[in-house]
């Protein structure tokens, strides 16, 4: 808790940061960049985001480790599901473009 | 209590200990596994909505002209999600401050900023509603669309609805929070931990919109 009554300096600057990233992922869209750098450009992004959300503005980073194991790990284990989920749909994309078109 | 161990050598301590396993007051330990269940199920809408858009052979509607906007004579791409999404990250920064004026027991200030919290999701909400009510007046239906591919509609108000449905959830908790901590409740059992509880369901919900303006909005 100690870390929470410290200054504010530090939220601002996540603050401003995150207003940053948002803009650039908005000009991202603004400016029609295709393809795979679309791609890397909007998933390093959202991560990056989401990165400095849970670590400052939901102290994580000054959690115990315990604790940063439980909230880190298990969603993990969704990227497994997201891979399989899209073999599967590239799969069912296959299977209709073949028979129901 | 702190057994003085930091690192992987806490954590393994922590695990073996026979009664609690997490050193932080119980109503943040609940609000974490809580949010690790919601992050499940938002894990899996978007795995699904993500499915359904690989899969589909009709053309998926282009989510940066479908909720474009003509101002003041400008045509402007995706200029409301934009706007939602500035909206959230700025209620996220006043609720982090909200937290440490808690913890520093400035009872106003702290209030002051999760009224100001709770303000910013309202009016996220109000700008939901409008999009709702502007879709839906395009005819876009949970079964259908005029812009392509049937599962947008489904995917839109399913994914946007149970976000929106946390956002109320959230501008309401809030707003019975800073009550409480306006009226001094917290201060006679001298524990402002639930501020930085209540923080962390609303930082979530911003963390959730990152996943959803990426995913959704920008694919």
């Amino acid at each position: 808790m100690d870390h929470a009554a410290g200054g504010l300096g530090i939220y601002f600057k996540v603050w401003g940061l995150l207003f940053l990233l948002s803009a650039l992922s908005y000009l991202v869209d603004f400016f029609h960049v295709q393809s795979y750098l679309r791609w890397t450009l909007i998933l390093s992004l959202m991560m990056a985001k989401a990165g400095l959300i849970v670590a400052v503005f939901m102290h994580l980073r000054w959690e115990r480790l315990a604790l940063i194991c439980l909230v880190v790990i298990p969603p993990a284990a969704l990227l497994v599901l997201a891979g399989m989920m899209v073999a599967e749909s590239d799969y069912v994309f296959l299977t209709r473009s073949l028979y129901f078109r | 209590m702190d057994t003085g161990y930091q690192g992987w050598r806490g954590a393994a301590h922590d695990l073996a200990g026979d009664r609690e396993v997490f050193r932080v007051p119980w109503g943040k330990a609940m609000m974490w596994i809580f949010l690790l269940s919601d992050t499940f199920i938002f894990g899996s809408f978007l795995t699904g909505y993500m499915s359904v858009r690989i899969a589909t052979t009709t053309g998926w509607p282009n989510p940066s002209e479908v909720f474009a906007l003509t101002l003041g004579g400008v045509h402007l791409p995706l200029i409301l999600i934009a706007i939602m999404t500035f909206v959230l990250i700025s209620s996220s920064g006043t609720m982090a401050m909200a937290v440490n004026f808690g913890y520093r027991r400035d009872r106003r200030r702290c209030a002051q900023l999760m009224f100001a919290t709770a303000a910013c999701g309202a009016i996220f909400v109000s700008m939901q509603a409008f999009e709702w009510s502007k879709l839906i007046a395009e005819g876009v239906r949970p079964w259908g669309n005029p812009m392509g591919a049937a599962q947008f509609g489904a995917s839109f108000f399913m994914i946007t609805g149970f976000h929106g449905l946390h956002v109320s959830a959230g501008v309401i908790y809030l707003l019975i929070v800073a009550r409480r901590v306006l009226s001094g409740y917290y201060e006679k059992a001298g524990d402002y931990s639930i501020v930085e509880i209540a923080g962390l369901y609303w930082h979530f919900v911003d963390l959730v919109w990152v996943f959803i303006f990426a995913l959704f909005y920008l694919w």
